[in-house]
C-alpha cells in the first residue's frame, strides 16, 4: 500500500508525520521524500546512503546542419521552448516539459533529445526503512519530473510513505496521484483550516479516500476537528501542541523520541488508511493527549 | 517604489502573518499575494473585492470517443502516463498537445483550461491583487507572474512607497515567478535543521536571480544556537539578517482574530516586526 502524507499549506508537519510514522510501524517500509524542492526528512532518519543518482529531463538538441528552419517544431511546442527565426531554431530548456513532440514533428530527423540534469537521488536504508529522498537543482523551475524519478522507488507489495510537497498544484498532484490513501496533515489555526480545505478539494478530484491528522491541538475539540465532524471525514490522530516536539524538531529529533506515547496511535494509521482505501469504517480519534 | 518579496524555502514559517504586519506598518502599500496554491492573506487583511476575472491558462486534450479509430497512437505518444483506454486523465495532462498534433483522424479536441480566478481589492491596509488556483490546476507560476504583473501597475498607478508581495514556499516556478526583477526578497526562517537546510537552498536560489535578500528568524527562542547558525549562513550569502522574532501566542490569536500582529499586540514580538521593518526601510532606501 502506498500512502501519501500532504497538505496544503507548508509546515504543518508532513515531514514530522512522515518520518514518525517509518520509525514507528513494525516491518519492512519504504519512505520517499517527495518534497524535492525542500527536502527534509533525512534529518529525522539519518540514513546510511548508499548510493546518489543523478535525474534527468530529455530536452531537444538542434542539428543545425540538418535543419531547415521549417518551424514545425516551434509550432507543436505549447511551452514556447523552442523558436524559430528564419533559419535559426533556438532551445529554451528551462521551458521544456520533454513531451518529445518536437522530435517526432521534425521532417528532417534533425532534434535529438539529450539528457539534462534536474535533481539528485539519495538512495539509502535504516534498519527496516528503505529511504529514498529526490532533490530538486537549485534554479529548475519544475519539480514533478524529480518527483516522477522518486516516485518510482515505491515498494511493490510492501508499505510506501511520500512525504509530499505543499500546495495544490502540480508538485502535489504528481506526488499524490497513485497513491491508494492520503494523509491529510494541518493545524488549527485559520491558515491551516482554510488550505486544508483546498487540499480536501483537490485529494475529491483525485479520487483518493484520506483522513486528517491535526497537528499542535490545543485541545480535543478544535477548529479543524469541528469541520472534519461536519463533513464526516475521519480525524485519524491529534498531536498536541507542545514546546518540547518544536525544540526535538529543532534538533532533527524524531516525533517518536519525545512522544512515545504517540506510537500506538501511529501504527495504527497505515491500517485505518488501508480500511478507507478499502471503503470500510474505521476508528476515529486516536493519539488525542489533552 | 520598492517591491519586497516574502518568502521562505519552507513552508508554515510565517511569511504570511509577516506580511500582513509589514502590509500595516508601511505607510502606503500595494499587496500580492503570490502564494496562488494556498493563498491565505486575505483571511487576515478581508480584501473586499472589485474585480475578478477567470485565468486560463493552457490547454488539456480531450478524445472524441465518436471519432476515435482505437488505434493506440496517442497513448503511445503521451510521456505522462495520461491516456488509458482511449481517454484523458485531465488531472495527468501536461496540455503539450502531442496527442493532438499525431491523432491521424484527427479525434482529440484541446480546449484551453480554466485555471482559477484573480481578483483586485481593497484593504484597510491598500489595494491588494490576490487569486485562486482551480484544484489540482496547472499553470501556477503563469497566474503568479499575472498577479505580480497587475499588482506593479496597480502600484504605481496609486504611487505606493512598496509593492509587498507575499510569496509561496519552496524554489521551483512559482517561487522563480515570485522573485525574478523584484528589488529585494526577504527570507523567513526558522532556526531548526530543516529551516537551516531550506535557506540554504532559497538563498542560493535569490542569488541565482542577482536578488538581494534580507533574513529574518521567526521563533528564534526555541532554539538560540540554531538561530545563531542561520544567520551565520545569511553573512555568507551577503544577505543581512534583519530581524529575530520571539516565539508569541499573540501571532496566532491575531490569526483567529484576522488582524496583523502589530494591529493586535503591543508584546514583545510584534515589538521585533516593527524594528525589523525600520531595518528593511533603511536597508531598501
Amino acid at each position: 500500500m502506498k500512502i501519501a502524507i500532504a497538505s496544503g499549506k507548508g509546515g504543518t508537519g508532513k515531514t514530522t508525520i512522515s518520518c514518525a510514522l517509518a520509525l514507528a510501524v513494525p516491518g519492512e517500509v519504504t519512505l520517499l521524500d517527495c518534497d524535492v524542492e525542500e527536502p527534509n526528512s533525512h534529518f529525522f532518519i539519518q540514513p546510511t546512503i548508499e548510493r546518489m543518482e543523478k535525474t534527468f529531463s530529455l530536452v531537444p538538441e538542434v542539428d543545425t546542419e540538418k535543419c531547415t528552419g521549417c518551424g514545425e517544431c516551434a509550432r507543436v511546442c505549447q511551452f514556447s521552448a523552442i523558436i524559430s527565426m528564419g533559419k535559426k531554431t533556438m532551445v529554451f530548456s528551462e521551458l521544456c516539459h520533454s513531451c518529445g513532440a518536437c522530435a517526432r514533428i521534425c521532417p528532417e530527423g534533425a532534434i535529438t533529445e539529450v539528457e539534462k540534469k534536474t535533481g539528485m537521488l539519495t538512495v539509502g536504508k535504516k534498519g527496516s526503512i528503505r529511504f529514498i529522498s529526490g532533490k530538486l537543482d537549485v534554479g529548475q523551475a519544475m519539480s514533478p519530473p524529480v518527483i516522477r524519478e522518486t516516485l518510482k522507488y515505491a515498494s511493490e507489495d510492501g508499505l510506501t510513505i511520500v512525504d509530499c510537497p505543499p500546495g495544490t498544484s502540480c508538485p502535489y498532484v504528481t506526488a499524490v496521484k497513485g497513491c491508494d490513501a492520503a494523509l491529510l496533515v494541518t493545524e488549527p489555526t485559520p491558515f491551516g483550516l482554510h488550505d486544508l480545505k483546498l487540499a480536501v478539494d483537490t485529494i475529491r478530484e483525485l479520487g483518493i479516500p484520506f483522513g486528517v491528522a491535526v497537528n499542535r491541538a490545543n485541545g480535543e475539540k478544535n477548529p479543524i476537528s469541528e469541520y472534519c465532524e461536519a463533513e464526516g471525514i475521519p480525524l485519524l490522530l491529534q498531536i498536541p501542541e507542545d514546546r518540547r516536539v518544536a525544540q526535538a524538531y529543532s534538533r532533527g529529533q524524531a516525533l517518536n523520541k519525545v512522544m512515545p506515547e504517540l506510537s500506538d496511535a501511529l501504527v495504527s494509521i497505515p491500517e485505518q488508511l488501508q480500511k478507507l482505501a478499502e471503503g470500510r469504517p474505521v476508528h476515529e480519534g486516536q493519539g488525542v493527549l489533552v | 517604489m520598492k517591491e519586497l518579496v516574502i518568502i521562505s524555502g519552507k513552508g508554515g514559517t510565517g511569511k504570511t502573518s509577516i506580511t500582513a504586519s509589514l502590509a500595516a506598518l508601511a505607510e502606503t502599500s500595494t499587496l500580492a499575494d503570490c502564494d496562488v496554491d494556498a493563498a491565505d492573506l486575505h483571511l487576515v487583511l478581508e480584501p473586499t473585492i472589485q474585480t475578478s476575472e477567470t485565468f486560463t491558462s493552457g490547454r488539456a486534450a480531450e478524445i472524441r470517443a465518436a471519432d476515435c479509430t482505437q488505434c493506440g497512437l496517442c497513448e503511445e505518444v503521451c510521456r505522462f502516463d495520461a491516456i488509458a483506454d482511449f481517454t484523458v486523465d485531465p488531472l495527468s495532462c501536461e496540455g503539450c498537445g502531442a496527442c493532438v498534433e499525431f491523432c491521424p483522424v484527427g479525434a482529440i479536441d484541446f480546449p484551453e483550461q480554466d485555471c482559477g480566478v484573480w481578483n483586485i481589492s481593497t484593504t484597510r491596509h491598500g489595494p491588494m491583487v490576490h487569486a485562486h488556483m482551480n484544484p489540482g490546476a496547472e499553470n501556477s507560476g503563469k497566474l503568479v507572474s499575472l498577479v505580480r504583473q497587475e499588482a506593479r501597475k496597480m502600484a504605481a498607478q496609486q504611487n505606493s512607497e512598496f509593492l509587498l508581495v507575499d510569496g509561496p514556499p519552496g524554489i521551483g516556478c512559482p517561487v522563480i515567478a515570485s522573485i525574478t526583477g523584484a528589488d529585494a526578497v526577504l527570507v523567513v526562517s526558522e532556526p531548526t535543521l530543516s529551516g537551516e537546510h531550506d535557506l540554504h537552498r532559497v538563498l542560493e536560489l535569490a542569488a541565482h536571480f542577482k536578488i538581494p535578500a534580507m533574513v529574518c528568524v521567526n521563533k528564534w527562542d526555541i532554539n538560540p544556537v540554531m538561530t545563531d547558525r542561520i544567520e551565520d549562513l545569511a553573512k555568507e550569502f551577503g544577505a543581512a539578517p534583519v530581524g529575530r522574532i520571539p516565539y508569541d501566542a499573540a501571532v496566532t490569536a491575531a490569526q483567529v482574530n484576522a488582524r496583523a500582529l502589530v494591529e493586535e499586540s503591543a508584546g514583545e514580538a510584534a515589538q521585533a516586526v516593527r524594528d525589523m521593518w525600520s531595518g528593511i526601510c533603511s536597508k531598501m532606501h
